[in-house]
């Protein structure tokens, strides 16, 4: 099929052109933003010879107010903190848990399995009035426990259905062989089916961590002290002083808080693409 | 999912009667235990879920029917709650706007991420980091994200307004945030814009299984793009959309970080979603009973989406 070259543009390129520029505009927004002087920030937008799209004098005074006069790197320290840890901890429970409902035979299983799914469809909006007070009954309040515990409860489940489909591809002789040559079990699993199963743990422990870096409504409830903050919510609540916005802050804050993420993600992309379709068909 | 445990290894037992006696400890003994290793596997996961899930959950009905605010323990008011806040007319602005979110935002992405799924699944130079690059909005935490757009939509120094008005088609500018319905509309294509990647990737990975020479046949039968689209991709497609909808549904309708940075629910608490709501009650104002009777009421919503979609993996399973 040989299409005319103008078909191919109005079918393909320009439709495509359409969707990266809209897609990617408000991150160059971000940029350009971080980088203009306050004075060409707030001309208005009507006067002449003002050119929005770029900036005449670049300058790193946003950044540089931001990481000296407010704790904005402390915020990014915590947040990797909490992500790492609760990645950490729900790779680990999603392992077992996963591997169990893959391979080993008990009562209540089918139940279980359908209970860990429910789960993931649960959203954090429905439950975090009564998980704050249960927080702050448990004095979890305000300390980056309360995150690293209650993360675990959106990423475990997505964890266990992406590896349990995983577990589920490798052939069941290999555990077979190992037990016949005297492994117990547990032997034959963790040294045997864990290290096989190492690109799903890469893919669901790459997604959990962008989950976790993401996610606003727990960090805004659980934590009050400004220097206890997760990135997203330091943001909200410190960047903005009164009623007043300080556009360049807030745009140098939002760029340098998706600089991590987005560096993960590039790095990873074939792994995050798999866990991200393996989310959904499990 | 129920078949998972079926994949028992019958075959082990067989080769290994009896753990042998020379390294029988007791925790060996118990290890080679399935049901054993089962509960002790499974334990971290269910007693976490359980805490922070299953507990949180009961303990919510018991606030959403209790007076319980912030520093005073409140008493069983029945269904008080639920009765008051139905009666109130931000609630009911707020209840129609999750709907109403949910409804368009899901449309568009899925349309809107279907096309683009299309377009990405064609052979073009750079289509490795163009790929990578759509997901941006997916992976950017959507509080920071959604900044950018706040300020896009900026009252007094909107470029979004500042083009229109050069362009030459507005001359006075559009009140993007400060008019509840253009709000609306506002954060819907903010949504939109932030969860189409996630339809257009799974929809590729999808349309990377359908085996080109469907489409050879087809198109030499004399079908057209159309129904090429129509009859062999679509039926194709079906399950992987109807889980990615499913996903999408539940996200959309809970949503609450989206509108707490764009408007806060205003103007005029008109651009409210029932998780913002609910935060403004039971948060902001400490009403925990009230605000977490509000949350509730995006159960049963939920529950009917979680039924439709345990069903249709039963079928599957079935089939």
């Amino acid at each position: 099929m040989i299409e005319r070259r103008w078909k191919r543009w109005l079918h393909f390129y320009i439709p495509l052109g359409v969707f990266i520029l809209v897609t990617l505009f408000p991150f160059y927004w971000m940029l350009i933003t971080a980088i203009r002087p306050d004075e060409e920030l707030y001309r208005s937008w009507r006067a002449v010879n003002n050119a929005p799209f770029w900036t005449l004098s670049p300058t790193l005074d946003h950044v540089r107010d931001l990481l000296a006069k407010t704790t904005f790197p402390r915020w990014l320290w915590n947040t990797f903190f909490i992500a790492l840890v609760s990645t950490l901890i729900s790779l680990v429970c999603g392992l077992f848990a996963g591997y169990a409902l893959a391979r080993l035979r008990f009562p209540g299983a089918g139940l279980l399995g359908t209970g860990i799914f429910v789960t993931y469809l649960v959203p954090q909006t429905l439950l975090f009035i009564p998980l704050a007070d249960i927080i702050r009954n448990f004095h979890l309040g305000n300390t980056p426990w309360a995150l690293i515990l209650t993360y675990p409860t959106f990423l475990i489940p997505f964890c266990t259905w992406l590896l349990m489909g995983y577990f589920k591809t490798i052939p069941k002789e290999l555990e077979e062989c190992a037990r016949i040559d005297g492994a117990t079990r547990f032997g034959a699993m963790a040294r045997i089916i864990f290290p096989i199963a190492v690109p799903g743990i890469l893919s669901a422990g790459i997604f959990a961590f962008t989950l976790s870096w993401n996610e606003f409504i727990y960090a805004l409830v659980f934590l009050s002290s400004p220097e206890r903050k997760t990135v997203p919510v330091g943001v909200v609540s410190e960047l903005i002083r009164g009623d007043i916005y300080f556009w360049g802050q807030l745009m140098a804050g939002a760029l340098l808080g998706s600089v991590p993420v987005a560096l993960v993600y590039s790095f990873f992309v074939e792994y995050y693409v798999t866990g991200l379709t393996g989310s959904v068909k499990g | 999912m129920k078949s998972s445990a079926a994949g028992g290894a019958t075959g082990v037992e067989v080769a290994l009667p009896h753990p042998s006696p020379t390294r029988a400890g007791r925790l060996t003994r118990v290890l080679d235990s399935e049901r054993a290793l089962a509960f002790m596997l499974l334990g971290p996961a269910v007693i976490l879920l359980g805490v922070f899930i299953a507990y949180p959950f009961v303990m919510g009905i018991w606030l959403a029917l209790s007076s319980t605010s912030v520093g005073n323990v409140g008493e069983y008011v029945g269904l008080r709650n639920f009765v008051k806040a139905w009666n109130d007319s931000i609630f009911q602005t707020a209840f129609r706007n999750t709907f109403v979110y949910t409804f368009w935002a899901t449309i568009f992405k899925l349309a809107l991420g279907m096309w683009l799924a299309l377009l990405l699944n064609r052979h073009f130079r750079l289509k490795r980091i163009v790929r990578a690059s759509m997901l941006l909005p997916f992976i950017i935490p959507t509080v920071l994200s959604t900044f950018a757009w706040r300020w896009m939509f900026d009252p007094t120094f909107s470029v979004l307004n500042w083009t229109l008005y050069q362009m030459g088609l507005i001359v006075t500018k559009l009140p993007f945030l400060s008019d509840g319905t253009y709000a609306m509309w506002c954060a819907i294509a903010i949504n939109t814009w932030r969860g189409m990647p996630f339809f257009a990737i799974t929809l590729l990975a999808g349309l990377q299984t359908i085996s080109p020479e469907l489409h050879e046949a087809a198109a030499l039968d004399g079908a057209n793009a159309w129904r090429r689209f129509r009859h062999v991709t679509w039926p194709l497609l079906k399950p992987v959309t109807l889980v990615v909808v499913v996903f999408s549904v539940i996200q959309t309708f809970s949503d609450f970080q989206l509108i707490y940075v764009l408007t806060g629910g205003g103007p005029a608490n008109s651009t409210h979603l029932l998780a913002t709501y609910a935060y403004q009650l039971g948060v902001a104002s400490g009403l925990l009973g009230e605000g977490a009777a509000i949350s509730l009421f995006m159960f049963p919503v939920l529950l009917l989406v979680v039924w439709l979609q345990l069903r249709y993996l039963r079928r599957m399973e079935g089939a």
